[in-house]
């Protein structure tokens, strides 16, 4: 694939330059305040008592279960609401189908609602009051104040992501290749796999990293379903509230500093995907 | 393989895209779908690849029913308008998709299918472009290779949606004139989708022409070009001047001036009608030949390479009538603006129906 060459506009369809610099510091300046500011300021919380006691924070059993539960709720939400969006987009961009324009509408639903109510529409469905909760108890199934809850409200929240990111790119391309294929005699999975999937797959990439940015932290929903257990049901987000309501103000600095990594590293994996689209 | 489409009718919500459509196509023919915009014709094509179905009707493909087909199970090949490339496969592999999508036993093998790519590529021009990819090739390459695409699976229809019509002027040209070869080269039965009269005129061994979801007319391009059947089929093929008048008596009445109706008209008591002329069919000179003849001044000249344009007004003419004349004649006649001339119509048609323009 040819590389793209970005050329320099001539000075008549550009911004005078006072107003670029103007521009540029207005953006500098808002990012350093929202943004570089705050993360900056977590880490000079957490190492406020020391590197020793900023290790022991991220060390301690309770943090490090909450660190598993985060990672382990993200591996599985990430992958499952992939698929999901992906099968919504492909059937909403590639078909017309009564009752379209209705799905297209639900896919935002997540958005809408507030995450505490989200959280609270799980625990009122499967909770020991309702008839499908005392079902659940009754067989032994634990979904609220348990790791399936958090999993389920998590992957409520994050579903729109991946979905919306895609829907507009499908249409965009939209069907004529896939069309071509099954002119020459390509079944359903192969027009998927050889033809859709590579067109799109930096929109599901993107998609994904922020679903993953999301879910990892993700606190309202979360904080309805889980009960805070410590050591069982807590996530890095409700730990870093846990520490902070405790008043162990460099604890819970220290532990949110975990976040702010795995943000970090979340972009970085994305810079990096994006370098390779320009390279082939 | 002779096609039949029987019955055809497809409707959208709020209107009928083709209604009680029956063609047949025969073995090695090359048939023009022609009409204006939202005509049906797309609609029609599509229908037989199988990228829709019909609300009734069917599809006959050499006597075997496909009209409820997968259109992999068609074995058509399908040409678009804009292409349809694969955008992530370079040339060779978006010729040899076809052949790399069969299933395990019936797959060539990879010699096989690189010889037929490259074979297949050679033919139509394009067997130096192997590696590259659809973003770097222009429109006419691109449509080539997705010919050559088409047919890599040895379809037994090829059809084309308007396959030039997103290409320039020149580029059209060649490739029509090359896809008429390709085709006698090959003799694939194709049924091609056009707007462009004529494309059609050149292309086609027949034309249907569609209109509103109806056939209006189908036959050779020089049925159609000769005979028209009714007044939109006229004005739709070649160019003509329309205009109002009376008729009576096997003649036309325009102002002062009666002129010989041409065939099929015998009419006893007056009518109005829609009188067609095309503007090659248009006598010009400086003195009035016969009784026929209307007076006329021209209004412009247009030069378009080797013949004229001229726009008359005429006598008892509700609107100026274009005529076209071979260069030399104008030259002979030293004809400009504000000219006195008079004017033969020798070929009018005449439709008294329902048609207006």
């Amino acid at each position: 694939m040819p590389t793209n060459r970005t050329q320099k506009l001539p000075r008549h369809k550009s911004d005078p330059p006072a107003v670029q610099a103007l521009l540029v510091l207005l953006t500098i300046l808002f990012f350093a305040a929202f943004i570089f500011m705050p993360l900056a300021l977590v880490f000079a919380e957490g190492f406020r008592k020391g590197f020793d006691l900023y290790l022991a924070a991220i060390l301690e059993p309770y943090a490090l279960a909450a660190l598993k539960l985060t990672l382990l709720t993200a591996a599985i939400v990430v992958p499952l609401n992939a698929v999901f969006g992906v099968t919504a987009a492909w059937a909403i961009s590639k078909f017309s189908f009564k009752g379209k324009t209705l799905l297209v509408s639900l896919l935002d639903l997540p958005f809408a609602v507030s995450p505490v109510i989200a959280g609270l529409i799980f625990v009122l469905l499967a909770g020991s009051r309702t008839g499908f909760g005392s079902w659940l108890g009754d067989h032994g199934i634990k979904i609220i104040f348990s790791t399936p809850g958090i999993v389920i409200a998590t992957l409520f929240v994050t579903f729109p992501f991946v979905a919306r990111e895609l829907i507009p790119l499908m249409e965009a391309q939209g069907r004529e290749e896939e069309e071509a294929a099954i002119t020459l005699g390509a079944r359903g999975w192969q027009v998927f796999s050889v033809i859709t999937l590579p067109n799109i797959r930096w929109g599901l990439m993107y998609g994904m990293i922020l679903c993953t940015a999301r879910s990892i932290g993700e606190f309202g929903a979360v904080s309805v379903v889980s009960g805070h257990i410590r050591g069982m049901t807590n996530t890095i987000p409700l730990h870093v509230e846990i520490l902070y309501s405790e008043y162990n103000y460099t604890a819970s600095f220290a532990v949110a500093s975990i976040l702010v990594f795995l943000a970090l590293a979340t972009i970085a994996v994305k810079s990096l995907l994006e370098e390779r689209v320009h390279d082939h | 393989m002779s096609i039949e489409i029987k019955n055809i009718t497809k409707r959208f919500p709020g209107y009928t895209a083709l209604d009680d459509i029956t063609l047949s196509v025969g073995t090695g023919d090359l048939v023009a779908l022609l009409g204006p915009s939202g005509c049906g014709k797309t609609t029609l094509l599509r229908i037989i690849a199988g990228l829709e179905t019909a609300d009734s009707g069917r599809i006959i493909l050499e006597d075997r029913d496909t009209t409820h087909l997968q259109p992999r199970e068609k074995n058509v090949g399908f040409v678009f308008q804009h292409y349809a490339l694969f955008r992530r496969l370079n040339v060779f592999d978006n010729v040899a998709f076809g052949l790399n999508v069969q299933p395990a036993g019936r797959r060539p093998s990879k010699n096989e299918i690189r010889d037929r790519v490259e074979h297949l590529l050679k033919l139509v021009q394009m067997d130096w472009a192997l590696k590259r990819y659809p973003s770097q090739l222009s429109g006419g390459q691109r449509q080539r290779v997705a010919l050559a695409r088409a047919l890599a699976v040895n379809p037994k229809v090829l059809l084309l949606d308007e396959p030039f019509s997103a290409l320039d002027a020149k580029v059209r040209q060649e490739l029509r004139r090359w896809l008429r070869k390709l085709h006698d080269d090959l003799h694939v039965t194709s049924i091609f989708v056009t707007h462009d009269q004529e494309e059609a005129l050149e292309l086609a061994d027949r034309i249907v022409v569609i209109n509103k979801g109806k056939i209006e007319q189908q036959g050779s391009p020089r049925e159609v070009y000769d005979h028209p059947a009714n007044a939109f089929v006229y004005n739709f093929i070649g160019n003509v001047n329309v205009f109002h008048g009376r008729i009576r008596n096997g003649k036309v009445l325009i102002g002062d001036s009666e002129i010989e109706a041409g065939d099929g008209v015998a009419q006893h008591d007056e009518k109005p009608g829609q009188i067609f002329v095309r503007p090659h069919e248009i006598g010009i000179s400086r003195i009035r030949s016969g009784s026929g003849d209307v007076a006329g001044t021209i209004n412009n000249v247009r030069l378009m390479g080797g013949q004229i344009g001229l726009e008359l007004t005429c006598e008892g003419f509700e609107s100026p009538i274009e005529a076209h004349i071979p260069r030399e004649l104008w030259l002979n006649l030293e004809l400009e603006r504000g000219a006195e001339v008079f004017v033969t119509l020798d070929r009018v048609k005449v439709f008294t129906g329902e048609y207006e323009i």
